[in-house]
């Protein structure tokens, strides 16, 4: 049973999916409790993995029993426990906001347990194939849930993704097929050593990687590839928003850094500069041109999704300086920015269901009116800027002390730009909250959101994700600790 | 002369890389330009169909035969490639049906397919 836990944690979610399904035929409302009991079930295993990881180092599994470089291997090292047990928890997190805020359907909570299975499967996979499929397996469940709104704007924003996304997802199954061809592998490990040995100045090799690097960002959602996200995020239920927010982009931000350092390796970026650079100018006019878009909403939620493009540039151009410092930082934000936008998201579809407030003009005054929810999505928001001690400085410090060191003075400039930009957009939120006079009546708000209301289980989740955006800070050691044991290999 | 002959030889013997061109560029321009949204699932389908060519071609060896294990033997084409697109069929399937159902939503709720129109309905 313990031997076969990394293989049990993609297992669980798939057959949990199907329970609800099966049990629409009796109730209609069994998903949320059938989630939940998988989803404990997932983090105990998680929670086991973490053991096991952290005494005995790299776990890996071969699945089906076939010999390595042959059959698919999982392989669970810290960088991807660190993912494995986020996942667990945020989904933890939005079953709890999901069990008022809905939606109610069996459906939802199947498509929400699918899309586990594949953000898990992307995590703990070590081949490029198997990534592709769990990729769409993720991209198939996250196009259902944002349909899942109730309006039908939701179908238009899910159509436009699963569009944008499909192409990100075949441009990345294309570079796979250059890899293949380079090196007649598909094992990631296998396949560092022999395109060492290939050259990386083989056309075959930059082509893959240009390929397979272009369709992850897609899913990112980097700029100039991120049309796909605002309408996706604006207009999907408020627990799909904040559950994929948190998740989606988090995890193919993940994928890539697994593609830069175990399969193209710190050598490939030392040996083609110009591979490294294009990275980090795709990053750096994330980073400006998310701000820059931010700052123009008036919409609040498609202020937040600008937020995240901006932020993911952060993540990659930490990921593209590639010293360990700058890596480890990089991880740090990734899971930070997953805690902060999640408890971001969740907190403004609070503010909107206890004011009827959604854009920042209608934010005006409302940190009297919902105390709670405003508070916390105040301090997400300055844990976002990286404001200390919160996770979201300790994340950008790492990658500017990685920077530094690596010289890269551009990066430097523009990661000190974008704290600036940062502040930019959510010091104009606080303001509207805190300092000028309501906009919006309170007969009118309760008129207009009278018929939702907001459960303790809902508060909850936004005042631990705000608790969490500073006491995560005090788990850097621990994490660093779990990274110490798995980059080193990785980045010389 | 000569690079004519060297670009008529790679036409005649790779002329399966070309049509993979060919329909990632068809299906890519389909999925871009045509306004209707079926046609521009159509174009997707296409463009998947190119990645499909791409690592059936792959497989190819000279002189192979069929990766069926049989009495004579012998060399065969690479199996690996046929059972990864045989997964990525399956994929592209289950794109289809989910874009067709939201398709489906679209047209009963906008009464259009037309991407311009439904932009301006939908940011009314």
């Amino acid at each position: 049973m313990i031997d076969h836990l990394p293989v049990l944690l993609v297992v669980l979610p798939i057959v949990g999916a199907t329970i609800p399904l099966v049990a629409s035929l009796y109730t209609d409302r069994a998903g949320w409790t059938i989630a939940l009991v998988t989803m404990v079930a997932h983090a105990a295993l998680a929670g086991l993995l973490v053991r096991e990881v952290w005494t005995g180092g790299v776990v890996s599994y071969a699945v089906g029993g076939f010999t390595i470089p042959y059959g698919i291997e999982l392989v669970v090292d810290g960088l991807s426990l660190a993912v494995v047990a986020l996942i667990s928890a945020i989904t933890l997190g939005v079953l709890a906001y999901a069990r008022r805020a809905g939606p109610h359907e069996n459906t939802f909570y199947s498509q929400l347990l699918l899309l586990v299975t594949g953000l898990t499967g992307m995590t703990v996979t070590g081949d490029v194939f198997n990534l592709y499929v769990f990729l769409e397996i993720t991209g198939l469940a996250a196009y259902g849930l944002v349909a899942s709104g109730r309006e039908a704007s939701a179908a238009v924003a899910a159509l436009k993704y699963l569009i944008i996304g499909t192409v990100g997802a075949s441009l990345y199954l294309l570079g796979v097929g250059y890899a293949l061809a380079a090196t007649g592998t598909l094992n990631m490990a296998d396949m560092s050593a022999k395109l060492a040995a290939v050259g990386y100045d083989s056309t075959l090799v930059l082509t893959a990687f240009g390929l397979m690097v272009g369709g992850l960002s897609v899913k990112v959602a980097l700029f100039p590839l991120h049309t796909w996200q605002p309408d996706a995020y604006a207009n999907s239920p408020d627990s799909v928003s904040a559950f994929i927010s948190a998740l989606v982009s988090t995890v193919s931000a993940y994928a890539l850094a697994r593609l830069l350092f175990s399969v193209f390796t710190v050598d490939f970026l030392t040996s083609v500069p110009a591979a490294r650079w294009a990275l980090v100018a795709v990053a750096s006019v994330s980073i400006v041109a998310g701000s820059a878009l931010a700052v123009s909403q008036n919409s609040v939620q498609r202020m937040l999704a600008y937020s995240s493009v901006s932020q993911f540039g952060l993540v990659i151009a930490g990921f593209a300086v590639a010293t360990p410092t700058a890596v480890a930082g990089a991880t740090i934000h990734l899971v930070g920015h997953a805690v902060m936008k999640g408890g971001l998201f969740a907190a403004s579809g609070i503010i909107e269901r206890e004011t009827g407030a959604s854009t920042v003009g209608g934010y005006a005054g409302m940190g009297g009116r919902t105390p709670l929810a405003a508070g916390a999505f105040t301090i997400l928001a300055l844990g976002m800027v990286g404001v200390p001690p919160a996770i979201g400085f300790v994340g950008k410090w790492y990658i500017l002390v990685g920077a530094v060191e690596a010289e890269m003075w551009p990066v430097v400039a523009v990661l000190l730009l974008s704290t600036l930009l940062t502040l930019a957009y959510f010091a104009r939120l606080g303001e509207r909250l805190y300092f000028a006079e309501p906009t919006i009546r309170e007969e009118a708000a309760v008129a207009d959101g009278g018929g939702e209301g907001v459960s303790t289980g809902m508060l909850a989740v936004v005042v631990v994700a705000a608790v969490l955006a500073v006491a995560l800070t005090a788990a850097v050691p621990a994490l660093e600790q779990l990274l110490n044991q798995t980059l080193p290999p990785l980045i010389q | 002369m000569t690079a004519d002959l060297l670009q008529l030889d790679l036409l005649t013997t790779r002329y399966n890389y070309f049509a993979v061109m060919l329909l990632l560029g068809i299906g890519l321009y389909t999925l871009i330009e045509s306004p209707n949204l079926v046609k521009k699932v159509i174009g997707m389908n296409i463009f998947q169909t190119g990645i499909f060519l791409f690592f059936i071609t792959l497989a190819f060896r000279a002189g192979g035969n069929p990766p069926v294990v049989t009495e004579g033997g012998g060399p065969y084409a690479s199996p690996l490639p046929h059972v990864l697109i045989l997964t990525a069929i399956v994929v592209g399937v289950s794109l289809t049906a989910v874009a067709l159902a939201l398709i489906v939503r679209i047209y009963s709720e906008y009464g259009t397919l037309d991407e311009n129109t439904l932009e301006e309905l939908y940011y009314d």
